[in-house]
């Protein structure tokens, strides 16, 4: 037991120090099926055509968190400032089995990102949910319109602010009771 | 092996699917309002759905039409949206495979294991190997009843209505195994973080044989009722045409992806549970046609048979969920002779289990493509954010390319080769 946490002692610094790793200019993080890019909103395009070189040709899943009543989520690599909302992108290379994360801070003031709709076409209905239910505007995007919820809807329901029960239910042309 | 892919070959895919217009691009008032006769254009725009019975739901389709040519077309989706998602941030770890299992209904016991080896990779738990063993077996006989399914819609869905009735009643008998373990029939929440809610009945190999064993002979029955149809031929090869470029820069898993050739079977691949030590082929057909689709379903069936073959002789004994008092509930025989069982069973029902902070995805194959949960907890007992990639979701964006060119009489048949399941699509 002391042994152990003297150990940790003495690793602790010497892993801060360590340089953070890097691929295509963006910090990973973690191992196997967990290993996870930190990226900015800027260049993300870029950053995923790389990717797509290096054989990851599928993007298997886009989706977006809000952070709003979790700030100390788990801290972030050096030099990425977390924000209130994440874009979470899996990608996946089939050749050597392996999965990639990419976390995407997108800030509360200004909540648009560039769409990857020209790199994986895929993310046309993905990033269509992420706007209708977490209201991310997607730069660039062919359709940004809503797809689960009713094209007049009010709000964004995944929000964290958008609590359950709080908003009266919505129908279409029937006269509100107030 | 996964096909060698050429990168300037998933280029041209790529600029085809970026630039080329099969994606009716029309809002939902706008197809509305546009709907009938098209004088600028020559073309006639359709709104076909929701209500339709060969839509396998509520899903509609907006088409836009040259005299019987599909040109243009557009999945309109989110009528059977009940906000799943956000109903997963307000239940517990312990609730919350009661309402995952209600996405894909037809497979439900796959949404219950990636919700549960998501929550359980968070944990850094691992189920015991009974619970292993047990769970794939509900697998394989899930996507048994969940392609008998799919093989009497899709005979339905082309006139070949004595196979609906065939693959209704050999899918009514796997229902009947899953009562007898789960006590439903359909949404089970049988597969729960830790293991699975209970053991197998006593006889269960013997449920499992009587229904396994005609099965072979009654499968040799369909093929030779489809497969040797000419009309059936005539309808489905050719049509719905997919390349394997195409099918992965769409995100398409499963049998469409399958259908195109390209090997790719998270079971094989990618394996969780206890896979690896079951023998089994990785079905793939060549054109990337609805024949092959439907071919490549018929194909995982016999395999699933196989599968479940080898799991009745390798079942191990053990416990069938973990001994571990803080995830999963005490035997309801201790409650009544230890006050510290009684107060575990009051603390897991009222507030669930911590999950330390972090975040997880995990991904099973389920019989319509890759199922995956992702999960991120702030170390309470409710997850932070809950959502499910479901593979019917992606796999319908494929539509529109697979309908292009295509005769309207073919639409039904092209929908029912993609086997969408609305509850997963909408969640």
């Amino acid at each position: 037991m002391t042994a152990e946490s003297s150990q940790e002692e003495i690793d602790a610094p010497e892993t801060e120090s360590v340089p953070q790793e890097l691929l295509h200019g963006a910090p990973v993080v973690g191992e196997g099926t967990d290993r996870t890019l930190f990226a900015g909103r800027e260049g993300i395009l870029d950053l995923v055509r790389a990717l797509r070189a290096d054989g990851f040709y599928q993007c298997i899943d886009l989706c977006a968190v809000d952070y709003l009543t979790h700030p100390c989520r788990p801290a972030l690599p050096a030099g990425i400032e977390p924000e209130r909302f994440e874009v979470v992108v899996h990608l996946i290379n089939h050749s050597d089995r392996t999965r990639i994360r990419i976390r995407v801070q997108v800030p509360a003031e200004d909540a648009t990102m560039p769409t990857l709709f020209p790199v994986h076409p895929t993310v046309e209905a993905m990033e269509r949910e992420a706007f209708d239910l977490m209201g991310i505007h997607f730069v660039g995007h062919p359709d940004m319109s809503r797809i689960l919820m009713p094209d007049d809807w009010n709000g964004h329901p995944l929000r964290k602010d958008y609590e359950v029960g709080r908003i009266p239910v919505q129908f279409k042309s029937v006269p509100g009771a107030r | 092996m996964t096909r060698d892919l050429d990168l300037t070959a998933l280029d041209d895919a790529l600029t085809r699917l970026t630039s080329d217009d099969s994606v009716l691009r029309l809002s939902q008032h706008e197809a509305e309002q546009r709907s009938g006769y098209q004088a600028d254009s020559n073309r006639m725009i359709l709104n076909m759905g929701p209500q339709h019975p060969s839509t396998h739901g509520v899903l509609r389709l907006v088409l836009e039409l040259e005299g019987e040519i599909i040109k243009r077309s557009k999945p309109v989706i989110g009528y059977l949206h009940t906000g799943m998602e956000k109903t997963g941030e307000e239940l517990t770890y312990v609730q919350g495979a009661t309402n995952v299992t209600r996405m894909d209904y037809a497979a439900p016991l796959f949404n219950e294991l990636a919700f549960s080896l998501t929550t359980e990779k968070l944990l850094g738990i691992e189920a015991p190997e009974r619970a292993q063993w047990i769970r794939m077996l509900m697998c394989e006989m899930n996507r048994l009843s969940s392609h008998l399914l799919f093989m009497a819609t899709n005979g339905m869905d082309l006139g070949a209505v004595s196979m609906m009735l065939y693959g209704w009643r050999e899918r009514e008998e796997v229902l009947r195994f899953f009562e007898s373990v789960t006590g439903l029939r359909m949404n089970h929440n049988y597969i729960r973080p830790g293991g699975v809610a209970a053991d197998l009945p006593d006889g269960w190999r013997d449920d499992i044989r009587r229904i396994l064993d005609p099965l072979p002979e009654r499968l040799d029955e369909f093929d030779t009722l489809m497969t040797g149809q000419p009309i059936w031929r005539e309808r489905l090869q050719g049509t719905g045409v997919i390349t394997a470029e195409e099918a992965l820069a769409l995100g398409a898993t499963g049998p469409i992806l399958r259908s195109t050739g390209y090997a790719w079977d998270l079971r094989r691949d990618m394996p969780y549970l206890r896979y690896d030590q079951v023998e089994f082929d990785v079905v793939v057909g060549s054109y990337g046609d609805s024949f092959d689709r439907y071919a490549i379903r018929l194909g995982e069936i016999h395999e699933s048979i196989r599968i479940i073959r080898q799991i009745l002789d390798q079942m191990p004994l053990g416990d069938y969920r973990i001994q571990d008092k803080k995830v999963t509930p005490p035997p309801r025989g201790r409650i009544d002779e230890s006050m510290e069982a009684l107060i575990h069973h009051f603390k897991i029902f009222t507030e669930g289990f911590k999950v330390p902070a972090g975040e997880a995805y995990v991904a099973v194959e389920s019989p319509r493509g890759e199922l995956g949960c992702y999960i991120v907890s702030d170390g309470g007992p409710k997850p932070y954010r809950m959502h499910v990639r479901g593979p019917s979701f992606v796999n319908l964006q494929t539509l529109p390319h697979l309908m292009r060119d295509s005769l309207i009489a073919d639409t039904v048949a092209i929908v029912s080769s993609v086997d969408p399941i609305m509850g997963e699509v909408d969640r």
